[in-house]
Order: structure tokens, then C-alpha cells, then sequence
């Protein structure tokens, strides 16, 4: 099962050093990893998706304890949370599949944001379920080059009061 | 360069630190980038001790620290330097034993351009230390230091590393106090107790069948008298792993030794027998559960541990509690009740005299279990023992009958050949007064034997038991137990050299047993000597350890050694049992 850490950590030179050390030395297997600033400059957000039964997860969240710039972890899928994920993506579009692919990006509300003679390149937002089903919609037209966040998640607040 | 007399090098401030925080001692080698530092250390009080190998220099102060409590400190330059102690920083992360390390580091400019010397010690540190860090401020050193200091002797001891490069270290700085860590608190104080105490103590006090087995956590945490109380009043049995010997009391009736792959049959017997088995400061690893499911199963099985990912690791616990051992003892001993566990004692004791360890004497050839147990007898299992890693090791843990905690100074988790002479080095300079013995093997010896140059230059009289066999033979008996007999690459025996020269060549006398009745002679040697000695003892090549549990393995299948299969008179002794010492 998908597990969605929310890790909050010192903005150190070494600290995404070693949380990626520990996944690689206990073989945690990690979907994906997003980190940036918060509000605070010396404090970083770390969202990972972990795919793990809830025994390793347990695991996982007691060893990134035991690392010393992280501060707090919470595991997101036991919360009313929202996920979300940015895609961008280029693929081929001859002027023949050009209205396909359109209405397409209708359907999934995504942006064309660029465009050549051969392709277009087009963002979506959305949750990682949503991203995952564009991808998958653009892969016959030919992706030439694509880019993801990975997720970013928060709880809801109205769900935390 | 003018010093204003206010400031101080960052390298004294680090130095100044260590002091204050009572360390007296260190072990070391240095090399370009770590120069300042040394040349701080020159006005220093804090006596450095010059090993042969930087990999000496962390195994020492891992001795020194195992062997005192106290914290073990170790330096070395960059590079090369560093990457030598990785073997000694590995071990005193996984074996929990509180080491600080620092390494030079090439300067703040040449970081990251593949300088002379240069590697990143941070960045390959970091699967090893509980903490590392990299000095970039002068600033920053009294505080990184104080963190380091701190990191290691808290909780869940163990190795922590400062990486500083040379510039920093010589650079002044007004900033000689830690002032506040950049640390989430828990790291260096004691968790509260969590879990559920109540219940353990509830289990305990029902069971008639209940089993403590004791880790390095009862050694690390002080708690062996209050152990010991327990154990008396509730007449509750002790198993210990190799990690724990000496936590309790090797010679008392209670005491049933290491358990697992090569524990004693009447511990694994009471292992498979007992209805509750209660894990104190130690972690189901695999040379004790090697079958998870299977250990112990049929039993209520409770875990008692300061480091949370510990609970649950490996094996499914039934009960479990968290916290600081120190804290948790005198709130069971308060909780537990008299008990007397008539039928489970005396089946104890039943257990003992019918899985004694035994093995067979061949006129005239040594064994080195008798060697072993005749050295336990003579010096009243109360000398401190440090071992290398194979068969010397399992048999000095089966057949020496330790009896104080801290007396026994062995590479548990990481099993580092190489580790016994250095380790015996720091741990005699720590405790001058006892007597220090190695036992070691010809395969482990060679792996840092560079230090007998230290044990010298310093005059520390460790006592050396060499067992020679011509074999890597720990290898071996796998090779001849599960590979076919194919004894690939375990074969010492055309190359070895003699011992006996080298060691004199070093100027610590020596000399080679290989007969029966040279054991007591050759023991004479030993304790008689007041200066570093080495007895070198010729063993047959095939002698095994025993009993075994394969790899992997249940309780069940543990074998055990077969008098019939070879030649000679059987001989069984019951290492763990009080009365029968001299």
C-alpha cells in the first residue's frame, strides 16, 4: 500500500544525504520525493511516497526518528488529506492529432502551454491518481519529454479541527 | 601569525571541549590535514596515543570505552586517514558503543575539487555515525563539538563523527562555548517510558516458566546489580548474547550463558521450554532468532528497549516497553515479587547437567576449549577478556565464564576481524589495574598486528593468547560443514609466519605452546609477566564450535557436538555454575 510521508526537517546541507542513505541502506522502496522550503527558511518539507506494508512503514517512520535534522514526520494516509502533483509534459503533435489531443487536455483540464510545428507541451495539476491517467492518455501520441513534482500533500484543515 | 589573545584556534576550542568533558585520552595518527590539530594537541594535557593504523587507533578507543563506559575518542587525517576508520566507526555504530571521531579535512576552498587526500568522510559516513557533521564556521565548532560529545554517550550510544578541514581548524574564533544544539532534544536525552510496563510486570509475576535474555543495552545502561536483584528474588533464569556476557554474573546457578548459533544447549534448551522470554536491552538479531517466527513461539515474548525501531524489527513482540533501561530496572524490581520457580530452577539446573559443553582431549594435542576454561579457572573469571573474531571468539564466550560487566570486549554485530589487539590496547590504558588478556587467532592477528609497535612503544602489558591452526577457522567449518569440505581460500597454513619472531622482533616476548602439558606453563608465562607477553598456542586445524544452530535455522535443529565422531576422551564441563571454581 501507498504511504504518504510528510517529514519536516532542518534545511541542512546533508539532511536529504541521509534520508535517501537510509532508503538505500534498509531497501525501502520509495515512490517518490519532493522537498522544498517552507515558511521558515531553516526548516524543509519532505513528502515521500512510500510503497510498504503499514509494519515497514512503522519502521520507516522509527529510523527517520533516529536522524538528526528531522523534526517531525506524519503519515498522511491515516489523515483526511489532500494530494496533489505537477506534470509537464511534451509530446508529439502533428497538426492531424492536434485536435485530439486538445479536447483531451479539455477533458483533464490541463493547459497547453507551449507549442511547435511537432509538439505541444502541456502542464496538469491534479492528484496523482488524475496524473497518472493523463500520462497513461498521452503515451500513444508519443511523450517526447516529461517532468514530475512527485506529491505534495496536506491535511485538511477543516479535517484536523 | 600573531594570535590575538582572546581567541583561540577552533582546533583549541575543540580540544578545550573534549577536556571539559573529561576526556583524557585518544588515539591516533595524524597526516597533512589534520596538523593544526595535532599542533594544538602538543600544549594539550590529553595524553594521544600513536598507533600504527588509524583502523587501531578506532578500535582502541572502542576498547577504551567498552571497556570503561567512558567515551572513546579517535583521530585521524583526511582521506586515507578517515577512510581507514570506517571499519572502527561501523563497529561502534552497530554494537552501540559511545566513540567520537575526528578527521581532518582538506580547507573549505579545495572541498569538492578532488584535492590531495581529499574524501567525503560526511557524505560516506552517514549509513555509520548516529551523528556526523562537517565544520564549515569556526563558530560552529564548540557547538558540533558538545553535539558530538553528547549524541554519543545518550540513549542509544554510539559513534558520531566531526569532519574538519584544515583551514577551520586553524582559523580563531571568540566562540568557545556550545551554546544551544541545533538538535531536536530527544536525540540526546532519555525517552520517557512508554509501552507497557504494567503488563510485562503482570506476565512476569504469572509465569512459571519466564526467561530474561539480556543484551549490551544492561551493560551500556549501568543496570547489572539491579539486574541481579531480579533475577534472585523472582528466581527468574538469564540468558545472555554475546553482547551481554558480563552483564550478570557468568558463574551463577541462574546464569545459562550465550544463547543462539553457538550458545550453550542448556540455554537454547531453555530457550524452547520457557513460557515468557523477556528481551532486556538486546535485539532479536539474527544469530539469536534466526528463524523469526519460530523463536521462542511458544512463549509470550517481551521486549524491553531504549531505541524504538528496535521493537518489532525483526520479530514480532508480544509486549513491549520503551525507554532507557537505567529507568525501567528499579520500576520492575519494585514490581516483581518474590517468587521461588522451584520446578523451573530445578529444571534448570537438570538442563545444565544434561547439555554440558563437551568436547574430547587427544593426549598430547591442545584444545582450545580446555585452554580456555583452565585460563577462566586460573584467573577466576574475573580478568578482562578481548577477543578477535572465528572460533577463538565463540569458544572464549562458551568456555571463558565472565562474571563482570565491562570485562568483555568483543566485535558483536559487525564481527571485525582485527578488532581484538587494538581494542585489549585501549581497553588496558583505561584500566591499568586489571589484568587484560586478547585472545586471538593466527587469521585476525595478521588483520592489525601492526599494533603490537603501539602495545610497546606505550609499555601496556596485555596479555596475548594466540590460537594457531593454520586456517581461517570460522571459514573453514562452514566450508567442511556445508560446502563439501572445498576449503576455498581459508588455508593459512604454508604462509603463516612465526609468530613467535615477530612478536620479538617487536620486543614483546614470547613463546609457542603445542603439547598438553605446556598449558600451565604456558598460562604461567602469562600471568606472570608484567610486561605485554604473547602466547602463541598450535590448535588442531580441525576443531570445531559447538553446538550449532545452522544459519537461518530453528532451536530445533541445533547440533551438537557428536564425542563419538572423534578420537579421544570426552570432556564436559558446565562453564556457567557456581561451586566449582578453585
Amino acid at each position: 500500500m501507498k504511504h504518504v510521508l510528510s517529514v519536516l526537517v532542518n534545511n541542512s546541507s546533508g539532511v536529504l544525504s541521509h534520508v535517501t542513505s537510509l532508503f538505500t541502506r534498509r531497501g525501502y522502496n520509495i515512490d517518490s520525493l519532493s522537498v522544498a522550503e517552507t515558511e521558515n527558511r531553516g526548516i524543509s518539507i519532505i513528502t515521500m511516497v512510500v510503497d510498504e506494508d503499514r509494519s515497514m512503514v512503522a519502521q520507516i517512520e522509527k529510523q527517520l526518528y533516529k536522524l538528526m535534522d528531522v523534526i517531525s514526520i506524519e503519515n498522511l494516509s491515516n489523515t483526511d488529506s489532500l494530494e496533489r502533483e505537477l506534470v509537464l509534459i511534451t509530446i508529439k503533435a502533428s497538426r492531424e492529432k492536434r485536435e485530439e489531443i486538445l479536447s483531451l487536455v479539455d477533458v483533464f483540464k490541463a493547459h497547453i502551454v507551449d507549442m511547435s510545428e511537432k509538439a505541444v507541451m502541456i502542464e496538469l495539476n491534479g492528484n496523482p491518481r488524475r496524473i497518472r491517467t493523463f500520462i497513461q492518455a498521452m503515451t500513444e501520441y508519443g511523450i517526447i519529454r516529461m517532468a514530475r513534482t512527485g506529491t505534495v500533500s496536506l491535511p485538511f484543515p477543516s479535517a484536523e479541527e | 601569525m600573531e594570535k590575538d589573545s582572546k581567541k583561540k584556534t577552533s582546533a583549541k576550542v575543540m580540544i578545550d571541549l573534549l577536556k571539559k568533558n573529561g576526556v583524557d585520552i585518544c588515539w591516533g595518527y595524524p597526516g597533512g590535514a589534520i596538523l593544526p590539530f595535532y599542533d594544538e594537541m602538543y600544549h594539550s594535557d590529553i595524553h594521544h596515543v600513536l598507533v600504527r593504523h588509524e583502523q587501531g587507533a578506532a578500535f582502541a578507543a572502542n576498547g577504551y570505552a567498552r571497556a570503561t563506559g567512558k567515551l572513546g575518542v579517535a583521530i585521524a587525517t583526511s582521506g586515507p586517514g578517515a577512510t581507514n576508520l570506517f571499519t572502527g566507526i561501523a563497529d561502534a555504530k552497530i554494537d552501540s558503543i559511545p566513540v567520537m571521531f575526528i578527521t581532518g579535512q582538506v580547507g573549505t576552498k579545495d572541498i569538492g575539487t578532488d584535492a590531495f587526500q581529499e574524501s567525503d568522510t560526511y557524505g560516506m559516513t552517514i549509513p555509520i555515525t548516529k551523528y556526523n557533521a562537517l565544520i564549515k564556521d569556526p563558530d560552529d565548532v564548540a557547538r558540533i563539538t558538545q553535539e558530538a560529545v553528547s549524541v554519543a554517550l545518550a540513549r542509544r550510544q554510539g559513534a558520531t563523527l566531526v569532519d574538519f578541514p584544515k583551514d577551520v581548524q586553524a582559523t580563531t574564533t571568540e566562540v568557545d562555548e556550545p551554546g544551544e544544539f541545533h538538535l531536536q532534544e530527544y536525540h540526546y536525552k532519555n525517552p520517557p517510558i512508554t509501552g507497557q510496563l504494567d503488563r510485562l510486570i503482570d506476565a512476569l509475576n504469572r509465569s512459571s516458566r519466564p526467561l530474561l535474555y539480556i543484551g549490551g543495552g544492561i551493560i551500556s545502561a549501568e543496570v547489572s546489580k539491579e539486574l541481579r536483584e531480579i533475577v534472585e528474588k523472582a528466581n527468574i533464569p538469564v540468558t545472555s548474547t554475546l553482547m551481554g556476557l558480563g552483564a550478570f554474573p557468568g558463574q551463577h546457578d541462574l546464569f545459562l550463558g550465550m544463547l543462539g548459533m553457538h550458545g550453550t544447549g542448556y540455554a537454547n534448551k531453555a530457550v524452547m521450554e520457557c513460557d515468557l522470554i523477556v528481551s532486556l536491552g538486546a535485539r532479536f538479531d539474527d544469530r539469536v532468532a534466526g528463524d523469526t517466527d519460530e523463536f521462542a513461539s511458544q512463549a509470550i515474548r517481551a521486549q524491553v528497549e531504549i531505541d524504538s525501531a528496535e521493537i518489532e524489527k525483526r520479530v514480532h513482540v508480544d509486549i513491549h516497553v520503551q525507554g532507557h533501561l537505567a529507568e525501567i530496572m528499579p520500576l520492575l524490581n519494585k514490581g516483581i515479587k518474590k517468587a521461588s520457580r522451584e520446578q523451573w530452577v530445578s529444571r534448570i539446573q537438570t538442563l545444565k547437567e544434561e547439555n554440558p559443553m563437551v568436547f574430547n582431549r587427544v593426549e598430547g594435542i591442545i584444545k582450545p576449549q580446555y585452554l580456555i576454561h583452565r585460563l577462566s579457572e586460573r584467573t577466576g573469571g574475573n580478568a578482562v577478556i578481548a577477543t578477535d573474531v572465528g572460533l577463538h571468539q565463540m569458544w572464549a564466550a562458551q568456555y571463558y565464564t565472565i562474571n563482570k560487566p565491562r570485562n568483555w570486549l568483543t566485535s558483536g554485530g559487525l564481527g571485525a576481524m582485527g578488532f581484538g589487539l587494538p581494542a585489549a590496547l585501549g581497553a588496558k590504558m583505561g584500566r591499568p589495574d586489571d589484568d587484560v588478556y586478547l585472545i586471538t587467532g593466527d587469521g585476525s592477528f595478521q588483520m592489525n598486528i601492526q599494533e603490537l609497535a603501539t602495545l610497546k612503544m606505550y609499555n601496556i602489558p596485555v596479555k596475548i593468547i594466540l590460537f594457531h591452526n593454520g586456517f581461517l577457522g570460522m571459514v573453514r567449518q562452514w566450508q567442511e560443514l556445508f560446502y563439501g569440505e572445498r576449503y576455498s581460500s581459508s588455508v593459512l597454513t604454508d604462509c603463516n609466519p612465526d609468530f613467535v619472531k615477530v612478536s620479538e622482533a617487536y620486543g614483546i616476548a614470547a613463546k609457542r605452546i603445542s603439547k598438553t602439558d605446556e598449558i600451565e606453563e604456558g598460562l604461567d608465562f602469562l600471568m606472570n609477566s608484567k610486561e605485554a607477553c604473547l602466547l602463541e598456542v598450535m590448535i588442531p586445524e580441525a576443531e570445531k564450535v559447538y553446538p550449532m544452530i545452522p544459519s537461518g535455522h530453528r532451536y530445533e535443529d541445533m547440533i551438537s557436538f557428536d564425542p563419538k565422531s572423534e578420537e579421544g576422551e570426552t570432556f564436559s564441563v558446565i562453564p556457567h555454575k557456581s561451586g566449582d571454581r578453585k
